[in-house]
Formats: structure tokens, C-alpha cells, sequence
């Protein structure tokens, strides 16, 4: 049981006053761009919501939601259920167990444009390894720089590449601290392998898959360095997910008002599906 | 048995291929590269390893990086201790919100925050030195920090405060000769955490730096778009920067699933 102590504040206060310093400042500013309009020499007038709406109905923002909604999508889709398989997989104890966690882990410790920079070394229709294998040993065309299909594809397998192991790690960590009776018991009951998953693994991982899903949601929603090294965006718009939009409006084209509109929308949507993800996860922190 | 092994075998060669073909790349020469395709380097050189540990502007690059990573890392464990142990053993007005706000910025999109900052550490004169990429890297690795160190400490039972208090410990004297080398392991990750979202960051480290404090990640794309197509050179600067990685990597390794889980299993 946890004690009732007002004095707890004095501890929390050097983080608050250092992540106020950073957060709330400069989400001030970005408030205040986002009511006004300015012509440069720190000139500004009231704009009211203009920005908001103009935002909300654009075309260009709505193309930049979806594409990143389908990227979070995907990127859920493929690397939960792909990082669960490659964890009930590996091995629970032995001298390959260091070796594999630390070769998952290496991808992650990676800078993220020192990976898009990789992938697009790798990529590279005829002397990349992976590009000169699609086009010149099974035939394909493959240049991810001419075929949005082909850039999209691209970045989510790079992206695969990169967190899928975060997943590994979370779910592989859920795996063994399961005990050794719990199989047992399920030896001496007959369970069919589908049985063990369903009842004794899938529940014991939830917290952790429930952090894992809500971290790759977060990290792949607000995705930039990587996408942005690799394809720029291109070609055309066909990959320009809303950060890479974001950052183009404010600092390529300095439209403070609309790209501080943007950015508070944006963050918005960032909150709310967070938040939901949280209530869940200490509704299971209760429970147990 | 053997089918099963071969998941985690396939995964792991499927990770190892772009970094071997980065490391094969960084051994080549720019002619080699040019001419064709290759599968292992036929000249090997070390001349890219060579121009960027003597050419200042790239071996910068990387002492700028692990400075202002460094700062990061013992700045926010410093501040998440206490603010853990707070989350973790009181109740008090505002608990629960607090802690979603200060997770709230680690949902929130750098991008988002690219800008703003430039502004800000402009105005208190901290644009372009090592503590004003370290202090904004703050804003989502406090928050990371008192998640992990939170969990870490919520698995001590907190007899062990109890015991220390009727012992006659002193709060300081029972935080750091007591519970500190409980958590050891919490704060091993943590920091762990930090060096990694604080080294793998561009974004907000490269609108913070011009020249003084650029790190190696800017520099990297700075040679990429001005010297042109010097692959080889962009190869070796890459596989430098996993190294480091690799090292924290090779200490944390007992505790890296736990870690992941952020203390919670």
C-alpha cells in the first residue's frame, strides 16, 4: 500500500521544472503561431481559427493523415504478430540467448539517419545487395526511387527491420517469466500447443505486448529521420508521412501559422490514441 | 526442435545483411563501388576510415555526439531518481495526472517541437553548445526514465524503507546506501535508454547545432549532399556510429529483456 505524502511533490519538482522548461514554452509558442498571422519583422496579427480550419479541410493534410495512418497500420500489423512468433521461437536459456538479444538489439542503437542512409546503400537498384538481387537475379524492376509501391514497400520493411526486435524483446521478456509449473500443468492437462499460447502465454505477455504496441504506435506515428533520408518523401508525395509534411511547411516554407496548426492537430491525435493505450494498460496494472 | 531455431536464425540474418553490406561497403574504394556490383570488397582499403579520423570536422562529429549524449544521460537519471521513487512509494495530489503529462511528451512528434526549440534556446543563448541538444533530448527521456526507474523500484518491497527507518537511517543516507544498490540493475537500463533515444536522435540535435556542437549524424548528411556521391566515406561514418551502440549494448546484455519491459514483467 502506498502512503498519502504531499512532501512526494518535492521530488517530483526537478523534473517538472526541467520538462516545463521544454514542453510547455515551446508548445506556448506554437499556441500562439497558430491564432496569428505574421509578415516577418515580428509583425503579428489575430487570425483567429483560420489556420485550424484551413488545415482541417485541406487536401494535402488529409493525404499526409492517411498515408500515415496506413504506415501505423502496417507497421502494427506486421512487426506484433511477426515479433510474438520470433519470441515463442527463441530459445529460453543457453549461450545463444545473449547472442541472440544483443544481435536483435543492434538495429535499435543504430541513428536513425545512419539506418535510412544504410537502406538506401542496400536498396540501390544495381549496386545495392538487396536492390541488385530483386532486379538482376530474380528480374524484377525494382527502383524505389521511380515506383511509389516499390518506396512504400521500402520503408516498411526498413522499418520492420529497425523495431521489429523491440517487440521481440518485450514479448521474449513476458515469455520467461512465466514458471516452469505453469507447463507442467499443462502437460499433466493434455494442452494442445494453441491451448498453452491462449491461456498461459498470451495472458502473461499483455502488459508487455500492451507497452510494446503503444511504443511502436507512438514511435511509428511520429516517424521522420528514416522515411525523410531514404525516399525524401518521393517519389512525389507518394511517401510523405505528416512529419516529413510538418517539417516541410515550417521550416521549408516558414507558413508558421498553418504548419503551428498542423503541429497542434497533430500532436492531438498523437494524445488521444496514447491516452487510450495507457487507460488500458493501467486498467491491466489494476487487475493484477 | 530444429525447425523452431530456425525463426530466430532467419531473423537474425535478415537483420545482419544492410549492416554487412554498410561494413562491406565502408572497405571498399569509390571506384569499386561505381563499377558494379560486388559481394565482398576485391581491393580492400582503409582510406575512409582514415580521411574521417583526421579530418576535424568528422572526428568532431562524433566527440560532439558522445559529449552531449553523456550530459543527457546523467542529467535525466539524476532528476528521474527521486521523482521515481516519489511515483512509486506516495500517493499525493495530482499522482496519476502528472505522470501521464510527463508521458505526454514522450508521445509528443519531435517535429513538432523543432521549431519552438530553435526559438528558445536561441533567446537564452544556448544555440549551438553541447548542454542545449542534451537539455532538449530531455524532454522525452525524463519522462522514459521515471517510467523504467518506476517500475524497476515498485519491484522492491517496501519493507526494505520500513526496516531502514526503524534501523534509524536517515532518508539520503538509506536512498544511497540502500535502495540505489537495490535498483542498480533499474538504473543500468534506464541510463541505457537514455544513451540510446538521446544517440539515435537528429531531428532536435541538428536544428540545436550550426558548427560548435554538430553531431556526427549532421555531419554525415551535410558530406552526403555537398561532396557528392562519396558511398564508401557515408558507409564508414555509418558503421562508426554503431559501435558505440554496440558497446552499451554488450553491458546491459543480462538485463536487456527486462529492460525493454521497462521493470513491468
Amino acid at each position: 500500500m502506498k502512503t498519502q505524502n504531499q512532501r512526494a511533490w518535492l521530488f517530483v519538482t526537478p523534473v517538472l521544472l526541467l520538462v516545463a522548461f521544454n514542453a510547455l514554452i515551446p508548445m506556448m509558442t506554437v499556441v500562439n503561431y497558430s491564432v496569428q498571422e505574421t509578415f516577418g519583422d515580428n509583425l503579428f496579427f489575430w487570425q483567429g481559427l483560420d489556420w485550424f480550419e484551413q488545415v482541417l479541410r485541406s487536401e494535402r493534410f488529409h493525404n499526409a493523415l492517411g498515408r500515415q495512418f496506413l504506415f501505423t497500420f502496417l507497421i502494427l500489423i506486421i512487426e506484433v504478430p511477426l515479433g510474438v512468433a520470433i519470441a515463442l521461437a527463441m530459445p529460453r536459456k543457453g549461450p545463444w540467448v545473449p547472442v541472440c538479444l544483443v544481435t536483435m538489439a543492434l538495429p535499435m542503437l543504430i541513428p536513425w539517419n545512419v539506418v535510412g542512409a544504410m537502406w538506401n546503400i542496400f536498396t540501390l537498384p544495381d549496386i545495392g545487395l538487396l536492390g541488385y538481387f530483386l532486379n538482376h537475379t530474380l528480374g524484377l524492376s525494382y527502383d524505389m526511387t521511380q515506383d511509389p509501391i516499390a518506396a512504400w514497400v521500402t520503408i516498411v520493411v526498413m522499418d520492420v527491420w529497425h523495431w521489429t526486435s523491440l517487440v521481440v524483446l518485450l514479448a521474449y521478456a513476458g515469455l520467461v517469466s512465466i514458471p516452469n509449473a505453469y507447463y507442467q500443468a499443462a502437460e499433466i492437462d493434455a494442452a494442445s500447443r494453441w491451448a498453452v499460447f491462449r491461456y498461459i502465454q498470451l495472458p502473461k505477455m499483455k502488459t508487455v505486448l500492451t507497452i510494446a504496441i503503444l511504443l511502436r504506435f507512438m514511435d511509428s506515428f511520429n516517424i521522420y529521420t528514416e522515411p525523410f533520408v531514404l525516399t525524401g518523401g518521393g517519389p512525389g508525395n507518394s511517401t510523405t508521412l505528416l512529419s516529413i509534411d510538418l517539417v516541410k511547411i515550417a521550416l521549408g516554407q516558414f507558413d508558421l501559422g498553418p504548419a503551428a496548426a498542423m503541429s497542434l492537430i497533430y500532436f492531438a491525435i498523437t494524445l488521444l490514441a496514447s491516452w487510450l493505450f495507457y487507460t488500458l494498460m493501467t486498467m491491466n496494472d489494476n487487475k493484477t | 526442435m530444429r525447425l523452431k531455431s530456425l525463426v530466430p536464425a532467419l531473423y537474425i540474418l535478415f537483420l545482419m545483411l544492410p549492416i554487412y553490406w554498410l561494413v562491406a561497403m565502408s572497405f571498399k574504394t569509390t571506384n569499386e563501388i561505381l563499377s558494379g556490383f560486388s559481394l565482398f570488397p576485391q581491393t580492400w582499403t582503409f582510406a575512409n576510415y582514415r580521411e574521417i579520423l583526421t579530418d576535424p570536422t568528422w572526428y568532431w562529429g562524433y566527440i560532439n555526439s558522445i559529449i552531449y549524449v553523456s550530459m543527457n544521460t546523467v542529467i535525466s537519471v539524476l532528476v528521474a531518481l527521486p521523482a521515481a521513487y516519489a511515483f512509486s512509494r506516495y500517493t499525493f495530489v495530482g499522482d496519476k495526472h502528472l505522470f501521464f503529462w510527463l508521458l505526454t511528451n514522450r508521445m509528443a512528434p519531435a517535429a513538432v517541437f523543432a521549431l519552438p526549440f530553435f526559438q528558445l534556446y536561441s533567446a537564452v543563448g544556448l544555440f549551438d553548445t553541447h548542454i542545449a541538444v542534451a537539455l532538449a533530448h530531455c524532454l522525452f527521456n525524463i519522462p522514459l526514465a521515471v517510467w523504467i526507474l518506476e517500475g524497476f523500484m515498485s519491484g522492491v518491497p517496501k519493507e526494505l524503507d520500513e526496516t531502514a527507518y526503524v534501523d534509524g537511517y536517515s532518508f539520503p543516507r538509506f536512498f544511497v546506501t540502500i535502495f540505489l544498490p537495490a535498483i542498480k540493475s533499474g538504473v543500468g537500463v534506464a541510463a541505457f535508454f537514455c544513451f540510446m533515444f538521446s544517440w539515435v536522435e537528429l531531428l532536435l540535435a541538428k536544428t540545436l547545432t550550426a558548427v560548435e556542437a554538430k553531431p556526427i549524424a549532421a555531419v554525415m548528411t551535410r558530406t552526403a549532399s555537398s561532396a557528392g556521391y562519396e558511398l564508401g566515406l557515408l558507409a564508414a561514418a555509418g558503421t562508426l556510429t554503431i559501435i558505440p551502440g554496440a558497446i552499451v549494448i554488450y553491458f546491459v546484455r543480462n538485463y536487456i529483456a527486462k529492460g525493454f519491459a521497462l521493470g513491468r514483467v
